[in-house]
């Protein structure tokens, strides 16, 4: 460490010089204040895990990815300005949008659903449980190329007379048509994939009788308990709750669906929305409509099913071929948008649950900010006041050192900000305000191994230099556990909880920096001085206060003896050795 | 203050000095009966986790508080018709904010309509109404990665203390202080009911490094003062070790100041601006084990310490050389008290054995350090060839 050398005037300068390219950076980079966290500037964040959907392992990092762009798109398409969406561990996905306060992002990011197509059985108008307080966002659509709007009479459960030859399912239920004993209606379902019916044959799946009467017992509120499995059928509710189906196995999954958009058709003035299926969904897509056509209301319609509900179940009149399909009904710009939206991006490869989502308004963001910042100032008061009454002088040593620890901290966070986009959130302040406390006690195990050097007998110069080489170790080890506990939390740590950690490292390391690159040099500087060598009542090193009659190698200070005090002191600081303090 | 230093100062040369060591069983019956509260507190009432732990959801709204506003809020929540919203929390933060404590709900579904009742409550856009929501398996994940870090952070600290004093008693004497700071903090939030956040986890983690520092400390003195001890005869290890915590005194005292006044600043912002919050969580924790971890050092680890190396069958020889020499002393007429000795010149040259550091003595006013000098057969002060500023004092 250059701290070592008896040239404290030159590690300053390099310290100087660290500063001003740092100041220099900001200056270059035109910003002159740190990216703050969402929590001081209001906005919301979202924190997403993805699912195992088949069971246990851990999830591939490719559809993760993937995963995260489709998301990414997804707040694009919002409109909002700004927004990050990032991976985070090996399952997490964090949005932060600043300054959204709507429940639509949660929403349409909450949307991390499977989509999957499936063909409709019974349908029933049913009372919703909740009557939300916004407008049903997607109207009970028809299917192309019939207009009439019929949002599905209601009906009652068809006696679905189970057709001869259904293929058997692969499960212990019990065959279609066979004398079973009455169904409870608690009949437990398979919650695992595998066990059912393939897409290929599910357009010939029939309900069983105990499918039938778990329908009728089933209401809305219960959509949420059932495990949406893909190969089962299942029972679905629309996003408004006001119609409850009866659905088929997935007939076609809704990753084979490329795009899909809304726009007002050329010879029409309704909104629609188009589909757009890749080459084997189009195949698959043409063969179920075919199929569905010829059936009667409400088997003629397929639910486009998302995360268990369905968004939509428009009603089939001809087979549409080409893997092009188009969805019409009483749309307005923003429900077919919504709707087109869902459907591109709702396809993720993974399912995802909303784990965390944290909102703060504006309001509160700078209320936290500015108690953040007067908390910081109220610290720094109490540490300056403190050492200033205990060290007098030497105060001024720590006002110093904690002001350049300040500047090259706020300067790292700022460059650190506008780089690698690290954000200052609220724990990351308190990390930064604790640390204050951290950099003020390596001044204190110095200033007080400076004193002990001195009861010791040697003069105040040597002390300087040997009590910097004790205390250099302890505040080492000191940091190393502070930096120890930074990097595990930064590691281990979920959340905002790694800005406490981030800052509190950084804030460590630029401790060690000040005191080897300036505290030090600067008690050097100053121990030849005659305010501070001389032991000036004020300086904080007075031989009242270190506790000892008389300074070692200073001469008693007569009046005017102050000269002959100066040249009978030790050797200069560059030699640190062998300084026998002279006698009085 | 310059008394405090003069103590400070007659701490260091051995003038004034309280057996720490001695006193060992009052702390550690002290300790006992803290450390036995803080573990009824933990069975009896447990503590109170965060939503962030359990799952849940939290509200919050500015408004102006008055007697009616909690339960204008249960009948907000209760319009909305959702199920299970009869146990929600409500309190009132300050004079100006209320907040709403849930359990989880669904994002898209529930929370836009908890939102819009709150806002209607106290008159503001849905959109003013700050959430959290945590969802219930995300909390057991929170929690598993706190006590993953905190058991890898212990480990590590082991290791890194046994690498730093490469002395078996040292590192288990601190894990005990360790330990001790990490029950007390965990026993204080239960006998008060603070609630138990991510942000407390930070800070029970932030403690661990405090209370570590200030052991080592300490022990880097009691290390020092130890290291010519097998060719003394002056001194026990006991007293050597509680010379080093009369020494360190001021200094954990300093540095204890130093570390709680920036914390004493956070919890006033936390407690008293903000009301709640992560300020408010981590700086609680904070304050408590950082008084706690400055507490442990001095009066469990060094004890502890000093109890276990006096096991070592060479300090049992060496406290045996020290009884004997010390009788051998009182049997001479010349005084235990040593020559006094004049003028500051001398400072560092030693002169005469050192007043044993085992009950307060008030020595001759004006007496000097003195450093521990090695002896010759005669008792006299032997010449020391190393320069001044080497010696190790």
């Amino acid at each position: 460490m250059a701290a070592q050398s008896g040239r404290p005037g030159r590690t300053l300068i390099v310290l100087t010089a660290l500063v001003a390219a740092l100041i220099g950076l900001m200056a270059l980079g035109g910003t002159w204040t740190p990216k703050l966290g969402l929590d001081l500037r209001g906005g919301t964040t979202i924190t997403l895990t993805a699912q195992n959907t088949s069971g246990s392992g851990s999830i591939d990092p490719t559809s993760l990815d993937e995963a995260r762009t489709i998301i990414q798109n997804r707040v694009d398409s919002l409109g909002v300005g700004e927004s990050e969406v990032t991976t985070a561990g090996d399952r997490q996905i964090i949005v932060s949008v600043p300054d959204v306060q709507e429940d639509r992002l949660v929403e349409q990011v909450g949307q991390t659903a499977v989509l999957r197509f499936r063909a409709v059985y019974s349908a029933e108008q049913v009372t919703p449980p909740v009557a939300p307080s916004e407008e049903p966002s997607t109207p009970a659509p028809s299917g192309e190329p019939g207009s009439d709007e019929s949002a599905g009479a209601p009906s009652s459960a068809p006696s679905s007379t189970p057709a001869p030859g259904a293929s058997p399912s692969g499960d212990n239920r019990p065959l279609p048509g066979l004398p079973t004993a009455p169904p409870a209606p608690s009949t437990p379902r398979p919650t695992a994939e595998g066990q059912g019916t393939p897409p290929d044959q599910a357009i010939g799946y029939q309900p069983s009788e105990a499918d039938t009467a778990d329908f009728a017992a089933f209401t809305c509120d219960q959509a949420g308990n059932q495990v949406d499995v893909s190969d089962q059928p299942l029972f679905s509710c629309n996003r408004e709750g006001t119609e409850k189906y009866l659905l088929g196995p997935t007939l076609i999954q809704g990753d084979t669906l490329t795009g899909a958009t809304a726009g007002i058709p050329q010879s029409g003035i309704q909104w629609v929305v188009n589909l757009t299926f890749n080459s084997e969904g189009g195949t698959a897509f043409e063969n179920i409509t075919g199929q569905l056509a010829q059936r009667s209301e409400p088997q003629n319609r397929f639910a486009i099913v998302l995360d268990g509900e369905t968004i939509s179940a428009p009603s089939v009149s001809s087979a549409i071929p080409g893997g092009q399909a188009e969805i019409s009904g009483s749309f307005t710009q923003a429900s077919a948008t919504d709707l087109a939206n869902v459907l591109k991006y709702g396809a993720l490869p993974l399912a995802f649950e909303v784990s965390e989502v944290s909102n703060v308004s504006a309001t509160l963001g700078g209320e936290q900010l500015q108690a953040g910042i007067i908390a910081g100032i109220i610290g720094l008061v109490l540490v300056v006041g403190f050492c200033f009454a205990y060290y007098r002088g030497l105060g001024i040593v720590v006002v110093a050192s904690l002001a350049v620890a300040a500047v090259i901290t706020y300067a790292c966070m700022v460059l650190l900000g506008s780089s690698v986009g690290f954000a200052l959130n609220l724990p990351g302040i308190a990390g930064a305000i604790v640390a204050i406390g951290v950099t003020a006690d390596s001044f204190v195990i110095y200033f007080e191994r400076i004193r002990d050097e001195v009861r010791d007998g040697r003069s105040l110069r040597t002390a300087v230099e040997t009590g910097w080489r004790r205390a250099r170790q302890t505040v080492l080890i000191a940091d190393a556990v502070s930096m120890l506990s930074a990097i595990i939390l930064f590691i281990l740590a979920i959340g905002s909880v790694k800005g406490f950690a981030f800052t509190l490292g950084l804030t460590t390391l630029i401790d060690v920096l000040v005191v080897f690159l300036f505290t030090k040099p600067l008690m050097s500087v100053l121990a030849r001085t005659k305010f501070f060598g001389n032991g000036h009542k004020l300086s904080g090193l007075d031989p009242g206060h270190l506790g000892v009659k008389a300074l070692p190698g200073i001469r008693a200070r007569r009046p005017g003896s102050a000269a002959a005090g100066r040249a009978g002191s030790a050797p200069t600081p560059a030699t640190p050795v062998a300084t026998t303090g002279e006698k009085a | 203050m310059s008394k405090f230093s003069d103590l400070g100062h007659r701490l260091y040369t051995g003038e004034v000095s309280y057996d720490f060591i001695a006193r060992r069983r009052r702390w550690y019956a002290l300790s006992a009966v803290l450390l036995l509260i803080s573990l009824g507190a933990l069975a009896i009432r447990g503590l109170d986790f965060g939503i962030e732990f359990e799952g849940g959801a939290d509200f919050r709204a500015t408004t102006t508080v008055n007697s009616q506003t909690v339960d204008d809020m249960r009948s907000a929540l209760e319009r909305t018709g959702l199920p299970d919203l009869d146990d929600s929390t409500i309190n009132t933060i300050g004079s100006d904010q209320v907040r709403v404590q849930t359990r989880t709900l669904d994002p898209t579904s529930e929370v836009p309509v908890v939102r819009a009742a709150i806002g209607e409550e106290v008159g503001l856009p849905t959109d003013q109404v700050a959430y959290n929501l945590i969802g219930a398996s995300w909390g057991d994940q929170i929690t598993e990665r706190g006590l993953i870090a905190l058991g890898v952070f212990l480990v590590l600290v082991g290791l890194m203390i046994w690498i730093y004093f490469r002395d078996g008693a040292m590192s288990a004497a601190a894990l005990v202080a360790l330990g001790h700071d990490l029950v007390l903090t965990v026993g204080i939030y239960a006998l008060v009911g603070f609630t138990v956040t991510p942000a407390t986890l930070i800070g029970v983690l932030t403690i661990l490094g405090y209370s570590l520092y200030d052991t080592v400390v300490v022990f880097d003195k009691v290390r020092e003062n130890v290291r010519d001890l097998r060719s003394s005869t002056t001194r026990t290890y006991s007293e050597a070790a509680n010379l080093a915590v009369n020494q360190v005194l001021v200094r954990s005292i300093n540095t204890t100041i130093i570390g709680v006044l920036p914390v004493a600043a956070l919890l006033f912002a936390g407690a008293f601006i903000l009301g709640e919050g992560p300020l408010k969580d981590l700086s609680l924790a904070l304050f408590v084990g950082m008084i706690s971890g400055a507490y442990s050092s001095i009066f469990i680890a060094t004890p502890l310490l000093a109890q276990i190396k006096e096991r070592n069958p060479e300090m049992q020889k060496l406290a045996a050389r020290v009884a004997a020499r010390r009788s051998k002393e009182s049997a001479r007429t010349r005084g235990a008290d040593g020559e006094p000795v004049e003028g500051v010149e001398e400072a560092g040259e030693g002169a005469g054995p050192r007043t044993p550091a085992l009950t307060v003595t008030r020595a001759v006013a004006g007496t000097v350090p003195v450093r521990p000098v090695s002896e010759g057969a005669a008792k006299r002060p032997q010449p020391q060839h190393k320069p001044r500023s080497q010696r190790r004092g």
